[in-house]
């Protein structure tokens, strides 16, 4: 019912006349975008580009691939962060509704379950490689993650039974672990060596893997429950 | 001369002015959560155009670095503007934001 209000509602949008007021939006739009044009056009090619130091820099980084040595290790405060957007993104979903009702029906067709039973340890076991891969190669945690979320909605879609457990420890446990684990170590190295999330050289590569896989986990379970929406009940299973 | 990586800039530079003229004149919320995406996907074909340093040399890290996290902060964000989308539609039976013609 709700759904179909929904529809309506969106071909009623579907209305894409130019009004008055929509060209005047479509001209100040169309003037920025020329704006912007000109600007990428006449854009230097020399802006004092950090390229240089960071490619100088990996061989202290612990890892191959530049672009997680940028990630984990230079700019590793801004992907603690990043992973605390995460954790606050699914608290926000959580607080505003609950699941929808239609991840309590169950499945009318035995092929997605069987399906998903066969793909699913397959799936897992790529995403462990894009983790591992991550250190040399175009891979890494927000790869690897990605594909435990796709692991997460196939799961959820085919078995009735994960929606409806509820928040138990282990999802919790999940979600968290990625900001646990990058706290815990960015805490740890401010002891350790006096500065937040400065690894030494030789030990680089084991952090960056730990902090890694923790933040793949949750990276995985927070795409998978904002898939799913809301806040998962026990008592609606029905 | 315009470069491979400059027709991508202006690529995204479009997608993100198309995105923002969708945001304004559309009322209904997904519609506008749609047109984030738009806009978010053009900054995002902006940053990956400026690591490009030409075919000798490595890409510049930095910026894909950027856009890695952003994809993922970006769907999050969706994921969360769509809850409140829904909410907003049980609540008030509508996900449309009231245009001043219909006032």
């Amino acid at each position: 019912m709700q759904d179909r209000d929904f529809n309506r509602a969106l071909q009623a949008d579907d209305d894409t006349r130019l009004t008055q007021s929509r060209l005047l939006v479509l001209a100040l739009a169309t003037a920025l975008v020329a704006g912007l044009a000109a600007a990428a056009i006449t854009f230097p090619d020399d802006f004092g580009r950090l390229a240089p130091l960071a490619l100088d820099s990996l061989p202290r980084s612990g890892v191959l691939n530049p672009v997680t040595a940028v990630l984990l290790n230079y700019r590793g405060y801004d992907t603690l962060l990043e992973v605390v957007v995460l954790l606050l993104a699914i608290v926000g979903v959580w607080a505003i509704a609950p699941t929808p009702r239609i991840w309590f029906k169950t499945p009318d067709t035995p092929v997605l379950a069987t399906f998903v039973r066969l793909l699913l340890p397959l799936m897992m076991v790529v995403a462990g490689y894009m983790l591992w891969l991550g250190a040399d190669e175009p891979g890494g945690a927000f790869q690897g993650g990605a594909v435990l979320g796709g692991v997460g909605v196939l799961w959820a879609a085919a078995v009735v039974w994960l929606p409806r457990a509820g928040r138990p420890f282990w999802l919790r446990l999940l979600l968290g672990a990625g900001v646990a684990a990058f706290v815990i170590a960015a805490v740890g190295l401010l002891f350790l060596r006096g500065n937040l999330l400065q690894y030494p050289p030789e030990q680089a590569k084991t952090v960056i893997l730990v902090i890694e896989s923790a933040a793949m986990f949750s990276i995985g379970a927070t795409l998978a429950m904002l898939f799913i929406g809301g806040y998962p009940r026990r008592e609606e299973a029905k | 001369m315009i470069g491979t990586s400059t027709l991508y800039t202006l690529a995204g530079v479009l997608l993100f002015g198309m995105g923002l003229y969708a945001l304004i004149a559309y009322p209904h919320l997904l519609r506008k959560i749609l047109a984030m995406n738009v806009m978010g996907t053009g900054v995002f074909m902006v940053l990956i155009s400026i690591a490009y340093q030409g075919p000798t040399q490595r890409a510049d890290p930095i910026p894909h670095a950027l856009v890695i996290t952003g994809i993922v902060v970006a769907v999050c964000a969706t994921g969360l503007a769509l809850t409140l989308a829904t909410r907003i539609q049980a609540l008030t039976g509508s996900a449309r934001l009231e245009t001043d013609e219909e006032a």
